[in-house]
């Protein structure tokens, strides 16, 4: 266990560097592009210090470093605001959104992954898998303006956009969700239909099972065992995939921050917002494996 | 499906070369036909400054076409030669390697390229150059695979006691054997680079005006949603059509080539 996350220093140490090489990839003096032309030489000089440009590049690596390690995540440089606040207001609001997503796309798409597969081959197959390969191909900044236009302006059911009633978070989450359960729902069919070619599912059925205890007790359980894999890597993405979804419908997360911080040119702040998905990604991904080892009967117990 | 991948890859092929032919002008201002519905003379109407909507999308399809060329070539060439390179030497630089591309992976989805866009500034060469940057990944780790199993093929094996470079074994003797998985990830790739130079530039970091790029157009046909929703759905329409027949020459790329679907991923 101490081993496996032991793995994953060197990658966190890469994404330090990464990010930490973001601020040298702006082309020019970043200081110049942050403040504008029109900046006094006091104002530049003040932030030069407060970003430690003015040090060697090693020594700003090793200070911004320890100060992550003090959860410093350094200021705003437009409101001065400490990022770690703005963070912690903004990364709740992600989770939830993704959490959401995720329900909305795994009670979407493992149901319709089953039929498909069960019935593979009939009608109803071949309309989820036409229906699947179409959503899966509408981007986020699409599919969220068409569900706002239907859902919200013509049909009057939901909220626009904001962050001020309870159900706000269903289009978004919707949108997130749909896009999700396409890929849920390819993968559980090309799983199911792996697994029920198998062996002991003739077994199964040759002792004289129902059709419905072969599937639910030897059929699923190993079906939907790739799935977590599948979760976890959607996961990230679902993290990061936030980033169009909340700008479009004002949901103050992770995303829209660094989206905002972006347009303001507060780098800091996009360095951060960067920093945390990223290690969230590496994290849940760990989880995911860990998870999967333990549920999976031929990986337990190896390390 | 392999048809219908077919025609419409074909019909905005054609159209693309009609709209040189007849000399369209995406950047038309018309300010007396804003935001007008579709008619004879406009047949998928009008944007915000009274632009041909028609015009401005296949302009859009060539920009996007163009970005995703040139960089699905570019990435699948820089990933081919780490991964080859990593996986036919081994040992401490295939390590090394494969430890920065881990790196990559650290970030998901498109966050990286984001990023790199947002420091770089907006434009068309640092779209290119932030998806070039994220994008090799993928191709990198595939090719790493396939070398590492090809390396202890038989014919391989007989040309190095033949006292072949490694160059001449990688090119001649490994590459031509996993080229066919590249290039169906490569193909599968396509409609990923679209939809990331789509979403960057709805973001206002990718192509900027008065080019037309669909991200961009997108962006601007949201803000119009409420009085115009003929915009959003038609530049949507046709973005979805390209990207679903990109997928779909993939599985018929796939299929023809006979690459076992295991070897994705």
């Amino acid at each position: 266990m101490i081993k496996r996350f032991a793995t994953l220093v060197p990658v966190v140490f890469g994404v330090l560097c990464l990010t930490f090489a973001l601020l040298h990839l702006v082309p020019g003096d970043p200081v110049d592009v942050m403040l504008g032309e029109s900046a006094s030489a006091a104002d530049r000089t003040a932030l030069k210090a407060q970003l430690g440009l003015d040090q060697p590049v090693l020594v700003q690596f090793g200070q911004y470093v320890m100060h992550l390690l003090h959860g410093d995540f350094g200021a705003s440089i437009h409101t001065q605001t400490p990022i770690s606040q703005l963070l912690w207001q903004a990364y709740p609001a992600t989770l939830l959104l993704a959490v959401v997503a995720l329900t909305i796309g795994l009670s979407i798409g493992i149901p319709l992954g089953i039929w498909s597969a069960l019935k593979a081959g009939h009608w109803q197959d071949v309309m989820i898998t036409m229906l699947s390969i179409r959503l899966a191909a509408m981007p986020a900044f699409w599919l969220g303006p068409v569900l706002m236009l239907v859902l919200a302006v013509w049909l009057g059911w939901l909220p626009v956009s904001g962050m001020t009633s309870p159900l706000t978070i269903v289009l978004p989450a919707l949108t997130l969700g749909l896009g999700l359960s396409a890929i849920l729902t390819r993968m559980t069919r090309t799983s199911l239909l792996e697994v029920l070619s198998e062996d002991y599912i003739r077994t199964a059925r040759a002792k004289g099972l129902s059709e419905r205890q072969v599937l639910l007790k030897h059929a699923l359980r190993a079906a939907l065992l790739p799935l977590v894999t599948i979760v976890g890597l959607q996961m990230g993405s679902l993290l990061a995939g936030a980033v169009i979804t909340e700008t479009i419908f004002s949901w103050n997360g992770i995303g829209r921050l660094l989206v905002d911080s972006i347009e303001k040119r507060d780098y800091p702040v996009t360095q951060a917002c960067v920093l945390v998905v990223a290690l969230s990604y590496v994290l849940i991904n760990q989880a995911t494996d860990l998870v999967y080892r333990w549920l999976d009967p031929r990986t337990r117990g190896t390390q | 499906m392999k048809t219908f991948a077919l025609l419409t890859l074909g019909f905005w092929l054609l159209a693309v070369m009609l709209g040189h032919a007849i000399g369209l002008n995406p950047n038309q201002i018309d300010l007396d036909a804003i935001l007008q519905w579709p008619s004879l003379q406009h047949w998928l109407g009008t944007d915000d400054l009274g632009r041909d909507i028609l015009a401005r999308v296949i302009r859009g399809v060539e920009v996007s076409f163009m970005v995703t060329v040139v960089v699905t070539a570019v990435t699948m060439t820089i990933g081919l030669s780490i991964g080859l390179v990593a996986g036919y030497k081994g040992g401490r630089l295939d390590h090394v390697l494969m430890q920065v591309t881990n790196i990559f992976l650290a970030f998901p989805g498109m966050l990286l390229a984001i990023a790199f866009a947002a420091v770089l500034g907006a434009g068309i060469n640092n779209l290119i150059l932030a998806l070039c940057l994220t994008g090799w990944v993928t191709y990198a780790r595939l090719s790493r695979g396939q070398a590492l199993a090809l390396r202890q093929r038989l014919h391989v094996l007989a040309a190095e006691s033949l006292g072949a470079s490694s160059v001449r074994v990688m090119l001649l003797h490994i590459l031509p054997l996993l080229i066919s998985i590249l290039l169906v990830e490569a193909a599968y790739s396509m409609a990923s680079v679209m939809i990331a130079e789509a979403s960057l530039s709805f973001l206002g970091l990718g192509i900027q005006a008065p080019d037309a790029s669909w991200g961009a157009m997108l962006r601007d046909a949201v803000r119009f949603m409420l009085v115009a929703p003929h915009y959003v759905l038609t530049v949507g329409v046709c973005m979805m059509s390209l990207i679903l027949a990109i997928n779909l020459g993939g599985d018929v790329l796939r299929d023809t080539l006979d690459v076992r679907s295991e070897a994705r991923g």
